[in-house]
């Protein structure tokens, strides 16, 4: 029998073998490189520092892409990025305060900005790109099914919902309708209720999830589904499914790139991030954010997303630059 | 035979014998085919499982997985991140854990006096084995985070990772230290020694296997768990690498990487990388399982 202390040994070497292999794989990019407060404008000064960012799951991998790029040129900056959703992450962004960053696929809603004056939290809020929300069915469903009027759209998801196609609109076969969609914590939920359909809850017999992967897998398998979720879910999504037409009144649209940027396409949400303004006194801040506007158009592609309008940029470009001072 | 099986109706007496015994054979094997079968099902389900992870995780395992942090592009994206987060909250679980939950085992098995409130406290402690992971995290991110004040960070991923695991190690510490025989205990009080003295030197030695077994388990459930870390703060991205001294450092972990993995829209994400990123975690797992029968065998004798 060992004694004690070799099984203490042991359980030491245990221990130092894993602390070596955890930081075996570390390099310096921690350390600080050069204290810089000389010039914040110019773009050789390397930074150092690490950036709070929560919010939106939509937004997130735009800003991942963005901090990826920008990891290239400040390599001293580290972008801590969580996604609590948007209501998460103004919960953070205003009441506890521990981000500086807020990525929110929805406006900040009223009750949100309460919050953050009280807290004494003053942001600004930036507009990084679009969204279209994109309708969608099996592709068994019958092809007459292809284009849906917002009135339409409420008595398929609307709290009165109809159970059948043709209660919908007579010309539509007599097929039940089965709905996937996005559960109440999403900001796509939201977006849908309160932005553009108006009303103050949908239907509640549908199949909700939080994760869009799942919502695409009830779509295609079912002849007569309906649901709805962010674009570039839909740009993977495959043959197996097939966008509706959204009339907003002026007409049936599909929702595409360009007429996302056109806006004739009307189930399109905006993106932002919100970035303290106390914290764009921190150059690293500040300059991620400039970074962020300057590059957006760059990957927003990739991800999945749409650009915001070039005026829009610009705009957002002039007031981040008013709130850095 | 015949007693042990009871037919339920029976004509004639010769043929009762004869069947009872034919039938309880039958009976005998249908039994271990059940068995059989059990064994099985678990086994087929996991090799399928490993397979269809092999098959869809393999291609995306090179090096750069390894020694790079998250892309857009799902074959540039990495784990390092996640993967020194986890490495970092299994050495400081380790290190917070065991002492206490071995202290409270021997506590509760050697010394506490047999009252109520020992009983009460085991009754309890228990239970916490069996609460839902989440709320674990829950408790460590308003206890931790907010009002200690430690913020989203690796000590409050790993509070909240000790909180989850001690009562198991506690369980699994008391168990071991039962069935060491008494005799060794009272041998050793016979002999002059103090109970500290006989608990230290002659139980907890016999007992340690048990004990090591039961917190390295414990251990490799701790580190597969998102929830608790999730709402403890962990991050999904960040490049930087978390080592276990940076207590108050954000961190990443691998299962909340991989889940984010499975929630973005491309499905090479979906399916390749968070496969690949299954198979890391599944081989960390495997290690720490293996070290957990080196050292049982080792210390058996």
């Amino acid at each position: 029998m060992l004694s004690l202390t070799k099984n203490k040994l042991l359980v030491g070497a245990i221990a130092a073998a894993l602390l070596l292999t955890a930081c075996s794989g570390s390099n310096d990019e921690s350390t600080a490189t050069e204290s810089t407060e000389s010039t914040e404008s110019t773009e050789v000064a390397a930074l150092t520092g690490s950036i709070d960012i929560d919010g939106s799951s939509t937004v997130g991998p735009l800003t991942d892409a963005i901090a990826e790029e920008y990891a290239k040129v400040q390599s001293g900056v580290i972008v801590n990025l969580a996604i609590s959703g948007t209501g998460g992450g103004f919960e953070r962004f205003c009441e506890t305060g521990d981000t500086q960053i807020s990525n929110a696929s929805r406006p900040i809603k009223d009750k949100e900005v309460e919050k953050c004056k009280a807290n004494g939290i003053e942001f600004t809020e930036i507009r990084v790109g679009t969204d279209a929300l994109t309708m969608v069915t099996s592709s068994e469903t019958p092809a007459i099914i292809q284009c849906l009027t917002t009135e339409e759209v409420v008595s398929v998801w609307g709290p009165n919902a109809k159970k059948k196609w043709n209660q919908v609109n007579s010309s539509f076969p007599d097929l039940e309708i089965k709905v996937f969609a996005p559960g109440a914590d999403s900001g796509t939920y939201d977006f849908m209720n309160e932005d553009v359909l108006d009303i103050e809850e949908p239907r509640q017999d549908y199949n909700a999830s939080e994760d869009d992967n799942i919502i695409s897998q009830g779509i295609e398998g079912t002849s007569g589904s309906w649901g709805f979720y962010g674009f570039a879910y839909y740009q993977n999504a495959g043959d197996k499914q097939r966008a509706l037409q959204y009339d907003a009144g002026a007409g049936c649209v599909s929702p595409s790139v360009e007429t996302a940027q056109d806006d004739t396409y009307k189930m399109t949400r905006p993106l932002f991030i919100y970035v303290r303004n106390d914290a764009l006194a921190r150059p690293e801040v500040a300059d991620f954010a400039k970074f962020y506007l300057d590059n957006v158009a760059s990957v927003i592609g990739e991800v999945g997303y749409i650009e915001a309008p070039a005026e829009t940029i610009a705009s957002a470009k002039a007031a981040l630059q008013a709130a850095i001072g | 035979m015949t007693l042990l099986s009871t037919p339920r109706s029976t004509t004639k007496d010769v043929a009762i014998a004869l069947q009872t015994s034919k039938a309880s054979t039958r009976k005998e094997r249908l039994f271990q085919l059940f068995l059989l079968f059990s064994t099985l099902v678990g086994l087929v389900i996991l090799v399928v499982l490993l397979v269809d992870i092999v098959v869809d995780g393999f291609s995306s395992l090179d090096l750069g997985f390894f020694t790079d942090y998250t892309s857009r592009r799902p074959e540039d994206t990495g784990i390092r991140a996640g993967l020194t987060g986890t490495l970092s909250l299994m050495v400081l679980v380790a290190l917070i854990a065991f002492p206490i939950g071995v202290g409270s085992a021997i506590y509760l098995e050697s010394f506490a006096p047999r009252t109520w409130f020992t009983r009460f406290m085991q009754l309890n402690i228990t239970n916490l084995a069996g609460v839902p992971s989440v709320v674990y995290g829950l408790l460590a991110a308003a206890l931790f985070a907010y009002i200690l004040n430690f913020g989203r960070t690796l000590i409050t991923g790993a509070l909240a990772l000790v909180l989850l695991i001690l009562p198991v190690i506690i369980v699994a510490g008391k168990e071991s230290i039962k069935a060491v025989p008494p005799s060794i205990y009272q041998g050793a009080i016979a002999l002059g020694a103090t109970p500290w003295q006989a608990v230290y030197k002659q139980v907890l030695p016999v007992a340690m296997p048990g004990i090591l077994t039961g917190t390295i388990l414990a251990l490799s459930r701790a580190i597969g768990e998102a929830a608790p870390i999730l709402v403890a703060g962990a991050v999904f991205s960040r490049r930087a690498d978390s080592e276990p001294w940076n207590l108050t450092e954000p961190f990443a972990a691998l299962p909340v990487q991989i889940f984010d993995f499975v929630k973005r829209p491309q499905e090479a994400f979906q399916v390749e990388v968070a496969a690949a990123g299954i198979l890391v975690m599944l081989f960390v797992l495997l290690l720490m399982n293996s070290a957990a029968i080196v050292l049982r065998n080792r210390y058996s004798k």
